[in-house]
């Protein structure tokens, strides 16, 4: 018990313990791996960071004004602990019986002083507690968006993210890309979250709470980041049977980062010729039921939208990086990576899959 | 009464020589509530075990990272099973069992007000849970969707629909929980009526003793709690099979509805099972510290506080889903509230052991462990109120923390020092108290072990209820360790159940009162006759045993 919570007082230190930790024990536990089915898959993984997603190392202003009441939360925790502890462990020691010691203590059956101490000391902390805990609620919840902000609507799908930018006419998945906040410049971020089917949760540990994404109801939530970088996080409300991929990463870009990526989003999905006979093969199955590739008849929306997929990182919403063999690998079989999601084997001859993978990865 | 001339056999008569049929059949047709009790702490203990294993296979899964052990929708079974195991299956009966033995004895009755009713309700209860676990069988169905349950133990709809839960597992779950629920509501009705009415001479609700209150409270909670889970219950079932749109989001429905209604019950039910485990602790320190509880009207006002209290904080387990910053501050100020009269209870536990006379039999280590841990697991509760500490721990790991070390901490500590106690006056005979010890101790570092990194692990971001994480996240060493603290937990488990044959076999006799204790079940014979009592003691005070063995000092003089 002093193990925990002397480790969260010691958070910020135990961060960088941790991070030299990892580096020198992931290769070991990486060893002990089992499940061939996907070992070679995800070797790729091996040499990425270490990615934490640490609470206690906020970069986005709501995060951030978490953080500065959790800390006052726990100081004021670890105080009681401490004290009630310290009592208690007093008291076993100093009231232990002693050897042939058969006489009953004297015996006292209560103190109406000490036990109004008691109560009006601990209902002045929570007052205290309530006060600075309603200030927070208030200051996150009720940020509106100003002008500038960017806004963005996250659909929650079983098990991925549909990611929308209704202003500028962007549609991706599973990886939100949003601009750096600076304080000349303020540029928060405003999230839509909608759900298509059941309860997923939007959680991003460094950039804000989470908030959970509930079919037949819009909610809204908002992150201001203020560091360039890769942020990780997940759903956080179990969903169904692949909750645990259903994995999210947030790219924050410096500005003139963001609009370069923005104006490749908005580029009509690449035309390659040579990629003809994929390209009809693609559209004269069921894919087009479920995925879109913008200007073509692949116009459903039950998948993610694919006329940008080789610009996204990983497939199957953070399962694996996006390579050409994995790509090759998640056609054909998607039950083998990801087992129980919602894309069907299309039973493709090995030269169909090659014609689709080579057309799917000319979608840059 | 009619009871005083009803024939029993006194204690260890020739009643063990009867042929073993008629032995079984005498405890299939009892309305004894004794060995009723008995009945429902076995059945807890059982399930407790299958949970417990359960468990084991997630954190084996969860020790390495892309670790392959059992298939998603199998781990997703798991998790469903184990928490509505541990809270409906192990939880509730072994908390009914213990009310179900003690209170009568405790009170100077000669049964529950409705014996009858009583056997009805732990019938109830054990097929109850039969019937969830048969969904592993039976939970296919026709239409080829899964064997046990895979919704979660709070099945958060739509999840539960038929759209997304197909197949019959998801009804089992429902069905099961139903029945359940009924079962607890005819106990709770029993107890309260016992409680009220049958109390022996003397004995003014000022002088029950502190387990008689605690329980009091717990059976008006559940009758307050169970209806609206039986409702939500039912109003699923209308979904799935007579289109009612209560939940189907698809069609209209609110998901929200069935988490309001989930919680109404769910939050009050972690309080159901946490004051018996308070109840015991209440009986058990003053004994072992030689001195008569601290404040008992003070304990008794903070248990009906809490009791009421519990019913208003249920939407703290939604703080993420986007109420109104008004609602978040209300649920954040009434759970925090909580927190005041539970602290009065620790407080006065605490100044019960002071200036006292410890003695640390295995009951009173196991309380002592308790109070850290409810300690560190009120502190932890503190910071989930605070709604926006909320956001960032809910769902995660830091929660899973959290409610484990309320739920095993506190309670499966409580209840095991309530085992070591009672056990002789059950049995007639003493659990060893070296084995004790070794079960004491490897379950506290077992525990510990497992769920202290979980605090860690959530604070990193590791969210609940996934059956996999890829590795690079900072979370392997954590889960190692809490894979690892399985191991003496499991060890501990098995330290009792070796005790608990043993001393069956050839443990130590108890005779009346092993503990020089003080209230009216230690003064009838271990294990007591069906009547419980010759004849229907009287008393004076709250502990009518230190009246008796200091005579010239009687209690009733200072109360």
């Amino acid at each position: 018990m002093l193990f925990t919570v002397g480790s969260l007082g010691a958070v910020k230190m135990f961060d960088n313990c941790e991070r030299i930790l990892y580096c020198r024990l992931t290769p070991w536990l990486q060893t002990r791996r089992t499940g061939p089915a996907t070992s070679s898959i995800n070797a790729g993984n091996m040499d990425r960071p270490v990615h934490l997603s640490n609470i206690f190392d906020p970069v986005s202003t709501p995060a951030q004004a978490i953080l500065e009441l959790s800390w006052l939360v726990l100081w004021i925790c670890a105080g009681i602990f401490v004290i009630v502890s310290g009592l208690l462990v007093y008291t076993i020691i100093r009231f232990r019986r002693r050897r042939a010691d058969d006489d009953e203590p004297p015996q006292v059956y209560g103190s109406n002083q000490i036990e109004l101490a008691w109560t009006v000391i601990p209902l002045l902390t929570v007052f205290v507690l309530f006060l600075v805990t309603t200030r927070t609620i208030t200051a996150v919840q009720h940020t509106v968006p100003s002008a500038e902000a960017l806004l963005v609507t996250v659909v929650g799908h079983q098990w991925w993210w549909e990611i929308r930018y209704p202003a500028l006419g962007i549609v991706t998945a599973n990886e939100l890309h949003v601009p750096v906040s600076d304080q000349t410049q303020p540029l928060p971020t405003f999230l839509k979250l909608q759900s298509v089917d059941v309860v997923h949760s939007f959680w991003v540990p460094r950039l804000a709470g989470k908030t959970d994404v509930i079919p037949n109801r819009d909610n809204q939530m908002w992150i201001e980041p203020h560091e360039p970088g890769l942020y990780l996080g997940q759903c956080a409300e179990y969903c169904g049977t692949q909750h645990a991929n259903m994995l999210l990463r947030v790219t924050v870009h410096p500005r003139d980062d963001f609009d370069r990526w923005v104006a490749a989003q908005q580029q009509p999905p690449v035309h390659d010729p040579s990629v003809q006979a994929g390209r009809d093969l693609f559209q004269a199955t069921a894919c087009v039921n479920c995925h879109t590739v913008q200007e073509t008849v692949a116009n459903g929306t039950f998948g993610p939208d694919l006329s940008h997929l080789m610009s996204r990182a990983t497939l199957a919403a953070g399962v694996v990086d996006n390579t050409p063999q994995n790509l090759r690998a998640w056609m054909r079989n998607p039950q083998q990576l990801k087992p129980g999601n919602l894309m069907p084997d299309m039973k493709l001859t090995p030269q169909e899959l090659e014609h689709i993978v080579a057309y799917l990865v000319t979608l840059q | 009464m009619a009871f005083a001339d009803y024939p029993t056999a006194p204690p260890h008569s020739d009643v063990r020589h009867l042929p073993l049929l008629v032995q079984l059949h005498d405890w299939v047709v009892t309305v004894d509530h004794k060995r009723l009790g008995l009945m429902y702490i076995c059945t807890g203990l059982v399930f407790f075990a299958v949970g417990g294993l359960e468990a084991s296979i997630m954190r084996w899964q969860l020790a390495f990272p892309s670790h392959d052990v059992v298939a998603p929708e199998v781990f997703n079974r798991l998790f469903t099973m184990h928490g509505t195991t541990m809270v409906f299956l192990f939880g509730m009966p072994i908390i009914l069992g213990m009310a179900n033995y003690l209170v009568p004895l405790m009170i100077g009755a000669r049964d529950l007000a409705f014996p009858r009713l009583n056997a009805f309700g732990f019938w109830l209860s054990l097929f109850s849970g039969l019937l969830l676990y048969f969904s592993y069988l039976g939970g296919e169905g026709l239409s080829g969707a899964g064997t046990a349950p895979d919704v979660g133990w709070f099945a958060y709809a739509p999840l539960t629909e038929r759209a997304f839960s197909r197949g019959y597992s998801t009804d089992y779950w429902i069905l099961s929980l139903l029945v359940g629920g009924i079962g607890s509501v005819a106990t709770s009705i029993n107890m309260v009526t016992t409680v009220l009415c049958m109390r022996c001479k003397g004995m003014t609700l000022a002088r029950m003793p502190l387990f008689v209150w605690l329980l009091l409270v717990v059976a008006v909670m559940i009758l307050f709690a169970m209806p609206p889970l039986t409702a939500a219950q039912v109003m699923l079932l209308l979904d799935r099979y007579l289109g009612a749109r209560f939940f189907d989001t698809q069609a209209g429905g609110s998901a929200l509805l069935w988490q309001h209604f989930f919680w109404i019950f769910g939050h009050p039910e972690v309080y159901i099972l946490m004051l018996p485990g308070f109840a015991a602790a209440s009986e058990i320190i003053p004994v072992f510290s030689r001195k008569p509880m601290f404040g008992y009207a003070a304990m008794v006002g903070a248990t009906i506080s809490i009791g009421f209290i519990s019913m208003g904080v249920w939407a703290h387990h939604m703080f993420a889903v986007g109420m109104s910053a008004t609602a978040n501050s209300f649920f954040a100020a009434s759970t925090m509230l909580i927190a005041v009269p539970t602290g009065i209870k620790i407080f006065n536990w605490l100044a019960t052991m002071y200036g006292g006379k410890i003695r640390f039999a295995t009951p009173m280590l196991f309380c002592i462990g308790f109070l850290f841990q409810f300690l560190c697991a009120g502190l932890t509760g503190i910071m989930l109120a605070a709604t926006p500490f909320d956001w960032q721990l809910t769902d995660s790991y830091f929660v899973v923390a959290h409610f484990h070390y309320v739920l095993i901490g506190g309670l499966l500590f409580t209840i095991f020092a309530a085992m070591y106690y009672w056990f002789p006056k059950a049995t007639g005979r003493m659990l060893s108290e070296t084995l004790g010890r070794w079960h004491f101790w490897l379950l506290v570092i077992g525990f510990n072990l497992t769920f202290g990194p979980q605090h860690l692990l959530g604070i990193l971001g590791m969210p609940r209820r996934i059956y996999t994480y890829a590795p690079g996240r900072g979370w392997e060493l954590l889960n190692l360790l809490s894979s690892l603290g399985v191991v003496f937990q499991a060890l501990a488990v098995l330290f009792f159940v070796w005790n608990v044959i043993r001393a069956l076999r050839q443990g130590a006799l108890a005779g009346d009162d092993p503990w020089d204790a003080w209230t009216l079940e230690w003064t009838t014979t271990s294990p007591p006759p069906e009547y419980n009592f010759e004849t229907l003691p009287e008393v004076r005070s709250r502990r009518p045993l230190w009246d008796v063995k200091h005579p010239y000092d009687p209690d009733w003089r200072h109360e």
